[in-house]
């Protein structure tokens, strides 16, 4: 009789599109540090709430170890329920392979394309017309960030642009101080360069090189001034001996370095050591010189199953991580910024506030991950690897390499 | 009659043989076969999933205009000629002190091979940390007065490769040790006793006599160190990732980034097959003059 209820009861849920049974929903995803955690909690919590099972899957390290492992199991047969994965052109192959679960009819019944802003997100995952990814959270790179205290302590104004920062590094460099920090790893390096094409460049140069591929433009003068800055940079950053992100953030917390460039994640280093926003440490869009950010960010995706009771719970999920619910709560507790418009921010910090007016403005860049392969961003990273490292490579040698790259990308 | 003399070769020692049906397999099946798949694939241009579209040699030319690749195959040529030399003095070296029927030496043996107990990971982290100017040797020989004293090879692209050698000579020199140890003690007590009767000196002993003698323990020992070499791998990701710069690049590192960073298989597969061909070019004269043309006693 319990069961029939069950049932019965089932039924009725069923016609209001809920599931009707509980459905365990294998979900793989990187994010395992403190804030991550807390944000992918988020998710899984609504998830659970539809009354299916959460089973978290999480990949411990970063994304080039997860990535391999989350591609071999969807080509070998053993397919997750749902997967994070960075918004790229990374899953390109496995789309096109017929891998992955096509899911524009969900965006269509809950009006994504009315909701999801910007657009772009959506776009860099439509192949032939049809959409295969969920945009979870926005992460924008193109930011520098300051100790305030560095530069008052030492009679100077804080930086207000780039120009104005590489002005003020001498007198830092008297006093000890390294003006820009960097950690070593080569994917900072890379993330550095592209920075500097962004808001030295502008966007029109940055979507002609690696959209529109043209390798004289990118040998030419414009660029050439991006190298310049890169070379400023590079004698800026020496001195700045870590390995990680986080650990040059920490050298910047603590006085030791004047600013970094870095993503918007970094604010969570500076919120962890009590430091706000505006008042001990300003946060520069674009170098304050191209107010434009990368509107790219995670996504979740798909794998095709043949299961119906997965099938339904997928349509779930994909519904509660577009949902404003989690949107809110999910991005305060990543430090990211919403993939709608229509959701208000919980106690914004004012950096994210400027990165949310400039989002809205429209001052949007495509990501490179988006514009070019895996690698082709490789051969750029390696160049960058090598540029920084070593002071005796000149600008213009690293400009001929860069075109050359350009000239055979894809 | 002449055909029961055929059969009886054939299943002669058949458990053994039987036995050994897996291991073949898996030599044939897993070593041969893989290697024949990644040569083949390396000749296409698959990129995240492995693609039958050949492109001839062009992941070849790519690798060899590749200065990323260069650079990997110099830094494994001078880690793995130093690492060689190093690890074989060094280990017998140690081997022939705890040779001299000395006290403790359990203790010191337990010492010198434990390193061995960790893996490249722990070693290189730990080495990372020692070598680190911040809180590592430098810092502490400065706190000691010494406020000039500069010890940071890591962070110096002409030294990077010496700070990876001295972390993998402290992993691999105690196994060596225990292998020249087994094989010290395993040299005839009347050698030595009739080397004293002439008068020649240990030390000539050691080099004309003794290692002469430990032949099969040295070419055992040889195998190990350079198979270590060639994997070099997760000591570098530990300790330097790769840097500063490209200064501690080496091959397998470079196979890894480009199969799964790059998701460029082909240029992986060609990179590796590369790696393979210079093992192979190596080995199979030796194995031949080794195993082949004369039977050694």
């Amino acid at each position: 009789m319990r069961k029939f209820n069950t049932i019965a009861f089932g039924a009725i849920l069923a016609t209001t599109a809920l599931p009707a049974f509980a459905t365990d929903l294998e979900v793989t995803h990187w994010w395992t540090s403190g804030a991550e955690a807390a944000a992918i909690g988020v998710i899984a919590d609504g998830f659970q709430k539809s009354g299916n099972t959460w089973v978290d899957g999480a990949i411990a390290g970063a994304g080039g170890v997860a990535r391999p492992l989350i591609t071999s199991r969807i080509t070998g047969g053993d397919p997750m329920g749902a997967t994070q994965f960075t918004h790229s052109s990374a899953m390109r192959e496995l789309i096109e392979a017929g891998f992955m679960r096509d899911v524009t009819e969900i965006a269509e019944t809950q009006g994504w394309k009315d909701q999801i802003f910007p657009q772009s997100l959506l776009d860099s995952c439509t192949f032939e017309g049809k959409l295969y990814c969920v945009p979870s959270n926005i992460h924008s790179q193109q930011w520098l960030w300051l100790n305030n205290a560095v530069f008052t302590d030492n009679g100077l104004s804080v930086p207000q642009n780039w120009d104005e920062f590489v002005a003020a590094a001498p007198t830092l460099r008297e006093k000890g101080i390294i003006p820009l920090a960097q950690g070593q790893q080569s994917w900072q390096k890379q993330l550095m360069f592209n920075v500097l094409m962004v808001s030295i460049g502008g966007p029109e140069l940055f979507e002609k090189v690696y959209s529109g591929r043209d390798a004289d433009y990118a040998a030419g003068p414009d660029v050439a001034k991006v190298f310049t800055a890169a070379a400023q940079a590079r004698d800026l950053m020496e001195g700045s001996n870590v390995q990680a992100w986080n650990e040059a953030a920490r050298l910047v917390i603590d006085g030791r370095a004047g600013g970094q460039i870095m993503g918007d994640w970094i604010q969570g280093e500076f919120n962890q050591s009590g430091m706000k926003a505006g008042e001990d440490f300003s946060c520069l869009p674009g170098l304050g010189v191209n107010e434009y950010i990368t509107a790219a960010g995670d996504a979740f995706y798909f794998p095709k199953v043949d299961d119906a009771e997965i099938i339904a719970a997928q349509d779930v999920l994909a519904g509660v991580i577009v949902s404003p619910e989690t949107q809110v709560a999910f991005t305060k507790a990543k430090g990211a910024l919403p993939v709608r418009r229509d959701v208000e921010l919980q106690d914004p910090t004012p950096c994210m506030e400027k990165g949310m007016e400039i989002l809205k403005s429209g001052h949007i860049v495509e990501s490179i991950n988006t514009m070019v392969s895996p690698d082709t961003v490789g051969r750029v990273t390696d160049l960058m690897v090598e540029f920084f490292a070593d002071p005796g490579f000149t600008p213009e040698a690293a400009q001929a390499e860069f075109a050359e790259i350009i000239a055979t990308a894809d | 009659m002449s055909q029961s003399g055929k059969p009886t070769g054939l299943f002669k020692n058949l458990s053994a043989k039987i036995a050994a049906i897996p291991m073949v397999l898996t030599a044939l099946v897993v070593f041969v076969g893989c290697s024949v798949w990644t040569i083949v694939y390396s000749f296409t241009n698959s990129r995240l999933l492995p693609s039958s579209k050949w492109v001839g040699l062009d992941q070849y030319e790519r690798l060899w205009g590749t200065r990323r690749w260069l650079i990997s195959i110099e830094n494994l040529a001078i880690y793995g000629i130093l690492m060689l030399i190093l690890a074989l003095v060094l280990g017998f070296l140690l081997a022939a002190l705890i040779d001299q029927k000395i006290r403790f030496e359990d203790g010191f043996r337990t010492i010198f091979l434990y390193p061995y107990a960790l893996s490249f990971i722990v070693t290189g982290l730990v080495w990372q940390w020692l070598l680190n100017p911040e809180f590592g040797i430098q810092n502490a020989v400065r706190s000691l007065g010494f406020e000039s004293f500069t010890f940071d090879p890591l962070y110096n692209t002409n030294t990077v490769l010496y700070g990876v050698l001295i972390a993998g000579l402290w992993h691999t020199s105690g196994l060596v040790m225990c292998l020249m140890l087994a094989g010290l003690r395993g040299i005839d007590e009347d050698v030595w006793k009739a080397t004293k009767i002439d008068g020649i000196p240990a030390w000539k002993t050691y080099l004309l006599v003794v290692i002469p003698m430990m032949r099969p323990v040295f070419i055992t020992t040889l195998v190990l160190i350079t198979s270590a070499i060639i994997k070099l791998y997760d000591l570098v990701i530990a300790q330097t990732g790769g840097g500063p710069g490209l200064a501690s690049e080496v091959p397998a590192k470079f196979v890894f980034d480009m199969m799964f960073v790059s998701q460029n298989l082909a240029q992986g597969f060609a990179a590796s097959s590369m790696m393979l061909v210079a093992v192979i070019v190596v080995i199979i004269p030796w194995a031949y003059l080794e195993f082949g043309g004369k039977k050694h006693g």
